[in-house]
């Protein structure tokens, strides 16, 4: 080998990324490299145990207090004395410490929605975030993955991060995917073929003509639930519409950071959208996915449109579409939650929320709510509930007796107006 | 690093809802936390695990939330250690940064029933089964994960900071 092949190595995605941050010619997989953090994000579930761990650990001052951005999500507005207490405590760590990044009670919105939409995370940047389903922000083109709070605490003291380079594996969805096949059936399909810990420690990057076609709304749905097979982030290589996305947002100027033409990955696993069908997660592992048609007549309680995973316009556009001018199901509640005051104000605009509430559906505002069983929505006993969102685990909407089948907005939304669970092939006019 | 204790079994993809439900995530106390350990699976937990004290579970302990209020729970409920055929990546990283041992090694679970007398030596990487007169090897930690797990994440920080 000469020398000049040893001093540039072919990379990929991953690999740049974290070699850029940690100030390195080249890393390799497997590696243990300490990264400089681009942005670090907490909300109010894990930022209270963050800023405490900061204080203990002797922090008086953020690294970069313009780094920092701090989102009131899962609890909004407060429901309880406690989770007052806990907003109170991001109030007050916001104001000491300077991070003008604080998106209170209805000003942003579920957190991974709020750091895309406004332009808080970059292509090529490398993004921590104490809440898992931050491998939302693959979907932009960044590293992004979820750490605890204490971990959290240290970035805030040094914005510094040990992090192994991940093993890289490539996922290819082929050709086009079929009418009311969704990016959620389609990452639906991939976890129950690669199974709930499929992917643990990975970085994956989706790729192929399926998602090529994915808009940003698509592709966010897709990264958000890479971490449900266990990988450590999820991303789609920057193209156009990444570009259009984000300059249509913000002034802010980034570096697109893509795969080297000759870089490896460990694994490449190829599947045709032809095999992809409206699917179900079943109750109470994500990996347990079957066809809709499988569970077709199933009785639900309950339709939950929303949550980091599907509730931005593409999902709010689709479920109306099928939901408008029908009612739901007598006997069954429906709920949607716009992922962002963002998201709200447009569905609004668009006369959106104003078809749902014809349709019988309750309209609540922006939060985490529901998906893990917090608040508005909560299951009891004996109750089924069909939702966009991203988890299915024993007691996650409330009762450990209740069950929970994760689906995409178009099969929810038609379970709702049929009262079980529907095709929604089968509704569509 | 040297833990004794005998094994309580759980099976494959234990996630951190179930090691503390939702409803729970605005508690910050320790103590509190760790009165709901394990709640979402396992109703009798806090009276197990008074004999009980070490985990051992099957793949993909942990998955899920990010919740450090997991590990927390399970430590103060009173678990000395957690041994797994493997373990979700975040939840690995809390547990280590909040002082809550792990010990990974693949087919762990199949070897050991509930009621086990374990020994598990961190340091050299080995859990020893003394009621079924076994060995079980896996890597050992390195020293600055062993020092992490000792002090804990925040205290780690507070003394190299003190020293530099």
């Amino acid at each position: 080998m000469s020398c000049e092949e040893s001093e540039k190595k072919e990379m990929n995605i991953f690999e740049k990324i974290l070699a850029r941050a940690s100030k390195k010619k080249n890393v390799t997989q497997g590696e243990i490299v300490e990264a400089e953090v681009d942005k670090a994000m907490i909300n109010d579930i894990t930022g209270p145990l963050a800023a405490e761990a900061f204080e203990k650990m002797g922090g008086r001052q953020l690294w970069d207090k313009e780094r920092v951005i701090a989102i009131n999500d899962h609890y909004v507005p407060a429901s309880t004395i406690q989770s007052a207490e806990v907003h109170k405590a991001m109030r007050n760590f916001a104001q000491k410490y300077g991070v003008t990044n604080f998106y209170d009670v209805g000003r942003g919105g579920i957190c991974h929605q709020v750091m895309v939409e406004k332009s808080h995370v970059l292509p090529g940047e490398l993004v921590v975030g104490a809440d898992s389903h931050t491998t939302t922000y693959g979907a932009v083109g960044a590293f992004s993955t979820g750490i605890g709070s204490t971990e959290m605490g240290a970035v805030f003291l040094t914005g510094k991060l040990w992090f192994k380079v991940p093993e890289a594996t490539n996922i290819i969805v082929h050709r086009k995917l079929d009418f009311m096949v969704t990016p959620k059936d389609v990452i639906l399909y991939i976890i129950g073929q690669l199974g709930a810990d499929g992917a643990t420690y990975m970085g994956v990057k989706f790729s192929g003509e399926a998602i090529d076609d994915m808009s940003i709304d698509g592709r966010m749905t897709l990264c958000n639930m890479a971490v449900e097979m266990g990988a450590k982030a999820g991303i789609v290589e920057p193209d156009n519409k990444t570009i259009q996305y984000l300059k249509s947002r913000s002034d802010k100027s980034f570096n697109v950071v893509n795969d080297d033409n000759n870089s490896v990955y460990a694994r490449t696993i190829d599947y045709y959208a032809s095999e992809i069908v409206p699917l179900v997660a079943r109750p109470y592992t994500v990996d347990n996915v079957k066809p809709v048609s499988d569970l077709e007549g199933t009785a639900i309680d309950q339709a939950f449109i929303g949550a980091c995973t599907n509730g931005r316009m593409e999902d709010l556009r689709l479920a109306e579409r099928i939901m408008r001018g029908r009612k739901i199901k007598e006997g069954v509640r429906a709920i949607v939650v716009p992922a962002s005051q963002e998201v709200y104000l447009t569905a609004l605009k668009e006369g959106l929320l104003e078809s749902f509430v014809k349709s019988e559906v309750t309209i609540a505002n922006p939060n985490c709510g529901p998906c893990f069983g917090g608040h508005l929505g909560i299951l009891t006993e004996g109750e089924s509930c069909i939702s966009t969102s991203n988890r299915n685990f024993v007691g996650r909407m409330g009762s450990p007796k209740s069950k929970v089948y994760l689906a995409s907005p178009a099969t929810v939304a038609a379970s709702a107006i049929m009262g079980r669970i529907t095709d929604p092939r089968h509704l569509e006019a | 690093m040297i833990i004794e204790g005998k094994a309580m079994k759980y099976g494959n993809d234990v996630n951190t809802d179930v090691m503390l439900p939702g409803k729970y995530l605005a508690l910050t106390n320790p103590e509190e936390l760790g009165k709901h350990a394990m709640e979402g699976i396992d109703s009798n937990f806090l009276q197990k695990v008074k004999e009980l004290n070490i985990i051992v579970a099957g793949r993909n302990f942990g998955c899920g939330s990010s919740r450090e209020h997991a590990p927390i729970a399970l430590k103060y409920g009173g678990v000395r250690c957690v041994v797994a055929n493997s373990f979700a990546r975040i939840f690995y990283r809390n547990a280590i940064n909040i002082g809550l041992p792990v010990f990974e090694c693949v087919g762990i679970s199949e070897r050991i029933e509930e009621g086990d007398q374990l020994i598990i030596d961190l340091t050299a990487g080995v859990v020893q089964n003394l009621t079924r007169n076994e060995r079980y090897s896996s890597m050992p930690m390195p020293e600055f994960i062993l020092d992490l797990v000792n002090e804990g994440l925040v205290n780690y920080m507070l003394k190299r900071r003190k020293k530099n």
